[in-house]
């Protein structure tokens, strides 16, 4: 196979070079990949005894194909509700644990990276939600965004400080997530993602209060756990709903963190459903001079005028600075409908049945590709 | 051993998958026949495999009942017999046109649901995307894909959600989607897919230079683009049309569970039945939308 061959040259290069270099002083990358990481562990002999490295993609595309194909086959039954317009507020744990170097860098570097991509991921599948960021060090918990649309501003606030030391508190994080989550309106779904890397946390009273009140005031807790299972963790997501998963390296750590990003299953219950009133602006004039009302100068042409009032915003999804109002776009809208009526899974079809070509075409319908003798 | 492989292909070698509008409704009742259309077509194909020996065109006709594959520049029969006065890339088009436009004919006969008078766009654009997404698996060295669209007929409001997800897919998979229309109203459906998916919009005025305008404004791959002025957007209509009466709106009301559009204060969702400003104590099935 042509991929096959491309990636043994390369890997016979980069061999070579390894060698010729070699000086001593600490352990060279290469010299870790082998010690800490066993790579020999991942090479496979394919039929004719030739190496070749593992295939991940395909691992790791069957194990979606599993999940997605086991989630739906709940939700296809009963057309299960989803929250689309959420209100989630990332608690990071930058407590003393978080510069451990069991993920590389450190487990902080690692975790910014991720949540930076979540962010965007989040706002690109819920254009209507809105996401802040609260992050814990030295048992105080500290906001370092409110809730906002705004993802360019969400990633600024976190990679602007980040350092971490002291314990970590669950339940200050929680207190002063509550206090935010409690003043947003009653359709949204409030929800909370938690990543903790620490094993303890140093709490001023009794958390299993916290959690009460969390219950009571129906936010959803999720957390991810970058260590080892914790009790206070699983007792948190049993009791608010949500999801507990321990990462076990760090492409399941970045495959756990994006599971949040499409809405999860709405519990009725939880949100009241309200008619809100929203305005479809049009896109301005290309020549068109006017004040916008985010930056207060004056700008020429693109831009978006509000309906009700005028004013001119620079970009969508936004709410308007003057008369409040929701701006949106249709497509923001058409953005959330793959949510709401999901694909079907496709059914697989056993080998038998391909080679019998009677039965099947020969080729895909949708790509043109051969379908005779799979497998590459 | 021998060296790393070289690149072969260059920033500007490019893929495009041209969706042909086969309509019989709109052509024949189009000022320029269907034969000419195909003339300026096929002069702008062989053009754009002129340009760079790695090019590869793919063509997929968009039918009124189903869309097929038509042409594969890449594909080893493109390279048969040539009849004498017409190269190779002409004939195998205009023959499996010609089967497809007859197919799809039969295709409409049997269907008792009553003639649809729109042509699959959502169906042709997914199309496209399944062979641009294997391409872009077939390994890391691969052409740089984009999608032209040459419609006329009018917009099937029923392909509304089909299409916004084809074109968000190509808009994650930074597939271009250009699109010339010829029909007399713009097309909204093509206005937002050239501007989410940033690739360029064009209603030519003059129908009779059409090779001219292929040529100049979709034939430049997309590297070259950056230093082209090409036409821009002006006056894309994003506007959302409520789910009650069809108008075009532009302040609305939005149901909190299902994301219907009305234009008017509602006790009820018409979609999704939840009852507003009440918690809802049960799982509403929901009912067939548009």
């Amino acid at each position: 196979m042509n991929n096959g061959d491309g990636k043994r040259w390369n890997g016979g290069g980069e061999e070579d070079e390894d060698e010729d270099e070699g000086s001593g002083g600490g352990p060279d990358g290469w010299q870790i990949t082998y010690a800490d990481e066993r790579s020999w562990e991942s090479l496979q002999e394919d039929e004719s005894g030739l190496l070749r490295p593992i295939d991940n993609k395909i691992l790791y595309h069957a194990q979606y194909r599993r999940r997605i194909r086991s989630l739906s086959s709940q939700a296809t039954a009963a057309r299960i509700q989803k929250g689309l317009i959420r209100y989630l507020f990332v608690i990071i744990d930058l407590s003393r644990a978080a510069s451990e170097t069991d993920f590389r860098p450190s487990r902080m570097v690692v975790v910014a990276k991720l949540v930076e991509a979540f962010i965007r991921e989040f706002f690109d599948q819920n254009p209507l939600s809105q996401l802040g960021l609260v992050s814990v060090k030295d048992g105080v918990a500290q906001c370092l965004t409110e809730l906002g649309g705004s993802p360019e501003s969400h990633v600024k606030a976190l990679m602007g400080k980040l350092e971490c030391s002291g314990e970590s508190s669950l339940q200050n994080a929680l207190d002063l997530v509550h206090g935010y989550l409690k003043q947003i309106p009653s359709y949204g779904h409030r929800e909370v993602l938690v990543l903790y890397s620490a094993l303890s946390t140093c709490d001023p009273g009794d958390i299993m209060e916290t959690i009460q009140k969390c219950k009571k005031s129906k936010i959803r807790c999720s957390v991810i756990g970058l260590s080892a299972e914790l009790f206070i963790c699983k007792h948190l997501c049993q009791e608010t709903g949500g999801l507990y998963s321990v990462a076990l390296d760090e492409p399941h750590l970045k495959e756990l963190i994006l599971e949040h990003a499409p809405p999860p299953p709405a519990i009725a219950e939880f949100a009241i459903s309200n008619l809100l009133k929203m305005g479809f602006p049009q896109r301005a004039a290309e020549s068109s001079i006017a004040i916008c009302s985010c930056h207060k100068e004056a700008k020429v042409g693109g831009g978006y005028t509000c309906p009700r009032c005028k004013a001119r915003v620079c970009e969508l999804p936004t709410e308007c600075r003057v008369c409040g109002l929701t701006l949106i776009s249709s497509p923001h809208l058409a953005r959330s409908y793959h949510h709401l009526f999901p694909v079907v899974p496709f059914d697989e079809v056993p080998l038998s049945f391909l080679n019998d070509a009677n039965r099947l075409p020969r080729s895909c319908f949708g790509c043109q590709q051969s379908l005779l003798n799979p497998g590459k | 051993m021998a060296s790393a492989p070289s690149k072969l292909y260059a920033d500007d070698v490019s893929l495009l998958v041209v969706l042909l509008d086969t309509n019989p409704f709109f052509w024949s009742s189009f000022s320029l026949p269907f034969s000419k259309f195909l003339s300026h077509v096929l002069s702008f194909l062989n053009s754009i495999l002129l340009l760079n020996q790695f090019n590869q065109v793919v063509v997929i006709a968009t039918g009124c009942n189903s869309c097929d594959y038509i042409y594969d520049s890449s594909s080893a029969t493109s390279t048969g017999a040539e009849s004498g006065r017409m190269p190779a890339l002409c004939s195998d088009l205009l023959r499996k046109l010609d089967e497809f436009v007859t197919r799809d004919q039969q295709l409409g006969e049997k269907d008792s649901l009553g003639p649809t008078t729109s042509s699959l766009l959502s169906g042709s654009l997914s199309m496209a995307l399944c062979y641009i997404q294997k391409v872009f698996r077939s390994g890391p060295l691969h052409p740089q894909p984009r999608i032209l669209c040459l419609q006329g007929s009018t917009d099937g409001p029923e392909q509304y959600v089909a299409i916004m997800n084809a074109i968000f897919s190509a808009q994650r998979s930074m597939v271009p989607i250009d699109s010339c229309f010829m029909g007399s109203n713009n097309s909204a459906f093509l206005q937002q897919a050239s501007y989410i998916t940033g690739g360029v919009y064009q209603k030519p005025q003059q129908l009779d230079g059409l090779f001219q305008y292929l040529s100049t404004v979709f034939a430049t791959d997309l590297h070259s683009r950056t230093f082209l002025r090409l036409p821009k957007s002006v006056g894309v209509d994003f506007r959302a049309s409520c789910f009650c009466h069809k108008r075009t709106i532009d302040m609305g009301y939005i149901c909190s569970v299902c994301l219907s559009i009305f234009c008017k204060h509602h006790k009820k969702c018409l979609t999704c039945g939840s009852v507003f400003g009440q918690p809802q104590t049960d799982v509403p099935s929901a009912s067939n939308v548009k």
